[in-house]
């Protein structure tokens, strides 16, 4: 493996940068592979291409949390439809009313700060009037 | 002679520490080194005894060289595997392999924390992982109880079926005096307990104490010697599925399928001759999914098989007769207190709480999020 000049986190964050949800695909496996890594983890070798992700996936598991101070919030882990795992939130609906099954799409979230954008879901089927409607 | 042989060493010492709010200033080398003397008087053996060390402790990463210095010893065979709560049960396998190759004598495996006085935000300084962290899941919590969601999704498992399992733990915590817990608790009190991560109260998570402990072994020849029955290391497993909950291949299926399979292979048992059952109740759901892959019930029946009192004393399979980590004590890493509570338990040591004419007692440990396990059949002389 040659030397590498940009980390596969940096990679990924460069995507999410331009609004897209990079992964891995490892064609020897014919397997996606997510987190990003320097090689896959079914086969060992480096040959790992990048991919963008459709944005479209499946709530697979989900809580809220209730932190001491501040208001409940999702975590989700997401079953992305190319076949990887990625731990995130579901936003535009109560956190409770996430539900397994649930349909949802990916957006980027930008934290307006000194952190990385980081990547967020939306239902697909508007369950709940959008915010723009005046409704909910 | 090929790998861990059965029966070829046993537990000859156990101690826990102070345990709950220890004294100010108490360090975990401290906690330690309590549990070590403890447990040699415990099995009448002195500190020169000792030539093998095994220890873990989160707020110490290089707790083999704090303990050693400590007790002023210079072990020839030293290990500090740490994989969570289920650490120590990985120390029994390793110092189990090094008794049979003669690299030590007498193995000593010891744990302490102080989690509890010092704060868990101190004690265990997570790692920071940018495909989990920026989502601020409460760790390990919101990781348990992702699990929990889904074998409620797939299997019907209820709230109060989990809150059962906390139920159970408080009835056998009050038969030990040991336990933190002092007060009886009902579903409802479950149920309505403050939320930490849906579906989990605080009262289905695990205590935050202090505490630790010792676990002295040796080979089976030097136990008989010593002054108390010699439990011996029938059969032991082990499986590591993954480090971070989003990386878990299925979240309603532990590795405990696979260690719960290896100790039962090499100790020639099926779950129906474990007359007590320890396993690692961080949370919950933890209960239920250990006794389905432990072989026993069903996969997806762990909910119903805990209500309806199969697992309070007196019931039909005695679970956590110590009142587990979710009433006896949880100083965040849990496992070793499931070996000492089943040694006693053999030895019959365990007062109120006994369960008359045990032979045979699975100590199962988790660590992580669901991410190791590992897991220990221990058994009497009868069962050699």
């Amino acid at each position: 493996m040659e030397r590498i000049t940009q980390s596969p986190l940096a990679v990924y964050q460069a995507h999410l940068e331009k609004g897209e949800l990079a992964y891995q695909w490892s064609p020897e496996a014919a397997k996606a592979v997510f987190y990003p890594r320097v090689i896959s983890p079914f086969t060992g070798s480096d040959r790992l291409e990048w991919r963008m992700s459709a944005g479209l996936g499946t709530v697979y598991a989900t809580t809220v949390v209730h932190p001491r101070e501040g208001v409940p919030y999702n975590v989700a882990l997401i079953d992305c439809d190319e076949g990887f795992r990625l731990m995130s939130r579901v936003e535009d609906i109560p956190p409770e009313a996430v539900k397994i099954g649930m349909r949802v799409k990916f957006r980027v979230h930008r934290t307006g700060g000194d952190e990385p954008p980081y990547p967020v879901f939306t239902p697909v089927a508007a369950t709940y009037p959008s915010p723009q409607a005046g409704g909910g | 002679m090929d790998g861990l042989q059965r029966g070829a060493a046993a537990i000859i010492g156990v101690a826990e520490s102070d345990l709950g709010a220890v004294a100010r200033d108490m360090s975990p080398i401290d906690l330690m080194a309590q549990g070590v003397q403890r447990a040699l008087a415990d099995c009448g053996l002195r500190l020169r005894d000792i030539d093998g060390l095994l220890c873990a402790t989160a707020q110490s990463r290089t707790s083999g060289l704090s303990l050693a210095e400590y007790l002023g010893i210079s072990p020839t065979f030293i290990d500090t595997t740490i994989l969570g709560g289920s650490s120590f049960m990985f120390h029994i396998a390793h110092a189990q392999a090094a008794l049979q190759l003669g690299l030590c004598n007498v193995a000593v495996i010891a744990y302490g924390s102080t989690q509890r006085t010092v704060g868990r935000r101190q004690a265990s300084v997570r790692e920071y992982n940018p495909y989990e962290t920026p989502f601020r899941p409460f760790l390990p919590s919101t990781a348990y109880a992702l699990a929990a969601s889904r074998h409620m999704h797939e299997y019907g498992t209820t709230r109060e079926q989990l809150a059962a399992v906390a139920v159970a733990a408080r009835r056998w915590a009050l038969l030990n005096p040991a336990a933190w817990e002092k007060e009886p608790l009902t579903i409802d009190q479950v149920l309505s307990a403050r939320m930490i991560s849906y579906p989990f109260t605080m009262r289905d998570c695990c205590l935050v104490t202090d505490g630790g402990g010792a676990v002295i072994m040796t080979s089976a020849e030097r136990a008989r010697s010593l002054k108390k029955p010699p439990i011996y290391v029938l059969g032991c497993g082990q499986a590591i599925t993954h480090a971070n909950i989003s990386s878990m291949p299925d979240l309603t299926v532990t590795g405990a399928v696979q260690s719960g399979r290896q100790a039962y292979e090499m100790a020639r048992l099926a779950p129906q001759d474990i007359d007590v059952v320890e396993l690692y109740d961080a949370f919950t759901i933890n209960t239920i999914l250990f006794l389905e892959d432990l072989g026993f019930c069903p996969k997806g029946e762990g909910g119903r098989f805990v209500e309806g009192g199969r697992i309070v004393p007196k019931g039909a399979l005695p679970v956590n007769t110590n009142g587990g980590g979710l009433s006896y004590c949880h100083p965040g890493m849990y496992g070793l207190f499931l070996l000492i509570e089943a040694t006693r338990q053999l030895r019959g040591e365990c007062g109120a709480r006994q369960v008359e004419g045990c032979q045979t007692a699975i100590a199962h440990g988790n660590g992580g999020v669901l991410s190791s396990q590992n897991t220990v059949i221990l058994g009497t002389a009868a069962t050699l």
